[in-house]
């Protein structure tokens, strides 16, 4: 039977295993709005601006595994998604994300909100599609999805001009997919893994560095039976975490520029590193001719690309993470590293990662460790970029995969609130914590109507420190207390929320940090905290930009005594 | 670290926008191609890429790797090590009188040139060869004074029986064997 091309659409997204889309409409996209309704499997939700549909997709992929779906107009509509796509590029994110396009007579004719978003998005998404076809639209949806989700994940976009959805055609829903020129690596090579396992047997201090791979590829069981077999402690980057439950006794917590102390002293250190699932991002090796500078290299990734391209390594595994971890549990010899893991552990009594003194004044820090005592570790902490991404990252302790969703790559202000608008929306029966910053906050704030028309359960803990805190630190530290264009006034975002008819309230006091995270967590619905938190609290530890790991400095002991003769007065 | 030319075959989809995606890789990398030559494979819908530029073997590497994950693109190889038949073909227009003519056309010989059009005061010369070939003839028929230059770029073929597939088998194995 002929069906119209929006029909096709939504008829493909449905065997695609799609029941909810983050959009906003527009002109172009009128047929395939028209049509929405038939299908009342796809719960449409309206976002307020289309970065925040590409973020909600963002986050509801990284919370479920699952492929996000954004769609948004031509012209504006499009453009909008542009920082989202980079986002979930970066961070191989699957994602498809659907723009509407003037009629096909009319493309590359300056036409009204006509933009050759596919140009755009070139370098920032894993394929790209102009539907220019009804007829070859469901192969389309079939390929966009198949690529997104497959291999080293990614946001496909498909363009989809006005006059397609309208045209009819049959409707077969494709059952494969043929990319000839399209390789997924499966199990690593057989030699390659021998290689491996010999260095890991000889290996007196070995080290497991893990990233976002291991929970694309869901491998965090195999990680741990790997782990465990060896007795090899692991790190893990920023995006990493989660991968590795953090109160297990070989987990010693992130590495890099905000990385632990102890992570990045084992850096230094080990005589072996294991890199699985993740691509030497600079600001987890720091000066890279001083990365891990007495190591062997092992490098599991399922992009060859990554392979050598930051950090020379000694045994490439090209091959799904689960899968090659598997293969190697099974190879490797029982181990202990007893004085190697010792070595360790007293690193860590020496640089211990909450090493502010008890003090009554509003810090983050003792937020974020409220929150995670709180919730029992149990929630999706979803954060902004900056500050107090870095402390989430740091002070919550994560037990399950895919509960910590932060924007590593891009490292996009605004990713916050729509990520965890999406995040709920994909895992309602999970508690979802917003932890943000006063900057990040305001970049997307009119999501909260999303949160109130959607009826989206999200908790927000805003770090309210009247700074755009990451870049005062650095003005801080490197420009001489310069504080440029970093002072930032905020509304008062109780009365905001209110203005949306959200609860919530200020919190100036320590001692009203439980209560308050307790009222939020038992309100029904969205609530804020607006946390009136100590101003000038810098991140530590931290690799100095451009310096080796091991050169992170921690708190200044005067600066300690400065705020907290402040707090006391 | 050295520079050196690299040539790149790419066997990539027949379709729109294609050789964007390619070239764009390039772009992003800061290469500047010495030459890009695209035409039919001898398989139906695939056309030949012949890509040249120089770069240090590890960038080129990279950008080979980043070219080898676009979805239209087929297959990709990197066949400077072999033994490679290479050719280029160049149009010159050549400023020509009654005086210079008949020595123009004895160097036209020597490089065993044809002579594809005629006018009151020039010639146009077809060329085919190396790039040295090509510019070697240049050089000479610049006393004449040159009017214009058309070129196409290098194609190039792996010498032997084998295809181009086969080849990069080969090169992988011996990268692999290197790597272990």
């Amino acid at each position: 039977m002929k069906k119209t091309g929006a029909q096709i659409l939504c008829e493909s997204l449905i065997a695609e295993g799609v029941d909810v889309m983050f959009g906003f409409p527009g002109g172009v996209l009128l047929p395939f709005y028209d049509t929405l309704p038939q299908y009342p499997q796809i719960r449409h939700i309206l976002v307020r601006h289309e970065q925040g549909a590409a973020h909600a997709a963002d986050g509801y992929a990284r919370a479920t595994g699952k492929v996000g779906v954004c769609m948004a107009t031509s012209g504006p509509g499009a453009t909008n998604l542009v920082t989202g796509i980079a986002n979930a590029y970066l961070d191989s994110v699957p994602m498809v994300a659907l723009t509407g396009q003037v009629v096909r007579a009319q493309i590359g004719k300056d036409a009204f909100q006509e933009i050759d978003i596919s140009g755009i998005t070139l370098p920032i998404t894993k394929h790209s599609y102009v539907a220019m076809d009804a007829g070859a639209l469901a192969g389309i949806v079939k390929e966009a999805f198949y690529i997104a989700r497959s291999g080293r994940p990614g946001p496909v976009l498909i363009d989809l001009p006005k006059d397609v959805m309208t045209d009819q055609a049959e409707y077969v829903y494709p059952d494969k997919v043929e990319l000839p020129g399209y390789k997924v690596p499966t199990h690593g090579h057989p030699t390659q893994l021998k290689s491996a396992a010999k260095l890991i047997n000889e290996a007196k201090q070995p080290l497991i560095i893990a990233g976002r791979g291991v929970l694309i590829s869901g491998a965090s069981p195999q990680l741990k039976d790997f782990a465990e077999k060896a007795q090899i402690p692991v790190i893990t980057t920023l995006l990493g975490i989660s991968c590795f439950p953090e109160d297990h006794v070989l987990s010693y917590g992130m590495a890099g520029m905000h990385g632990t102390g102890y992570a990045n002293k084992a850096l230094e250190n080990c005589d072996l590193l294991i890199a699985v699932g993740m691509r030497f991002d600079d600001r987890v090796t720091g000066k890279v001719n001083a990365f891990a500078p007495h190591a062997k290299i092992i490098h599991i990734d399922m992009d060859p690309a990554e392979i050598g391209k930051n950090v020379a390594v000694h045994v490439p595994i090209v091959g799904d993470v689960g899968a090659v971890l598997y293969a190697m549990e099974k190879i490797i010899e029982t181990n202990r590293h007893i004085d190697w893991i010792r070595q360790l552990d007293e690193w860590r009594k020496q640089h211990p990662i909450l090493d502010i003194h008890d003090s009554a004044a509003l810090l983050p820090q003792h937020i974020i460790h409220e929150l995670y005592e709180a919730t029992r570790g149990d929630a999706i902490v979803v954060t902004g970029v900056g500050q107090h991404q870095m402390w989430a990252a740091q002070h919550y302790i994560f037990h399950e995969p895919n509960t910590f969703i932060s924007s590593g790559g891009l490292g996009t202000m605004g990713f916050g609130l729509p990520a965890a608008m999406g995040a709920k929306v994909g895992c309602p029966d999970k508690m979802v914590w917003l932890i943000d910053g006063d900057g990040s906050f305001q970049m997307t704030i009119q999501e909260l109507a999303t949160l109130v028309q959607d009826n989206i359960a999200v908790k927000i803990a805003i770090m309210n420190n009247g700074f755009l805190g990451m870049v005062r630190q650095w003005q801080d530290l490197f420009y001489a207390k310069n504080y440029v264009a970093t002072p930032i006034s905020c509304p008062d975002f109780v009365k905001v929320a209110e203005a949306y008819c959200i609860a919530g309230i200020k919190v100036t006091r320590r001692e009203e940090i439980r209560p308050a995270i307790e009222q939020a967590m038992n309100h029904d619905g969205p609530f804020l905290l607006n946390f009136m938190v100590e101003p000038e609290e810098n991140v530590y530890p931290m690799v100095p930009p451009g310096a080796a790991n091991i050169e992170f400095i921690e708190r200044p002991k005067k600066e300690v005594s400065a705020w907290q003769r402040r707090s006391t007065r | 670290m050295a520079t050196t030319k690299h040539t790149l075959v790419a066997i990539v989809h027949d379709k729109p926008g294609v050789l964007n995606r390619v070239v764009s890789l390039f772009r992003r990398r800061g290469f500047n191609i010495d030459s890009i030559a695209v035409g039919h494979s001898e398989i139906p819908h695939l056309s030949r890429v012949t890509i040249t530029v120089n770069g240090t073997t590890a960038t080129v590497e990279q950008v080979r790797k980043q070219l080898d994950k676009l979805i239209d693109v087929v297959k990709i190889f990197d066949i400077t090590s072999e033994k490679l038949t290479a050719r280029e073909l160049a149009l010159i227009k050549v400023k020509a009188t009654s005086a210079t003519r008949s020595e123009i056309l004895e160097i036209a010989d020597i490089f065993r040139a044809n002579i594809v059009d005629v006018a009151s005061d020039s010639l146009t010369i077809e060329i085919t060869g190396d790039e040295d070939k090509i510019s070697s003839m240049l050089k000479l028929l610049q006393a004449f004074g040159v009017k214009e230059i058309a070129r196409t770029g290098r194609v190039a073929m792996v010498r032997g029986n084998i295809g181009v597939m086969r080849a990069e088998e080969r090169a992988a194995k011996s990268r692999a064997k290197k790597q272990a």
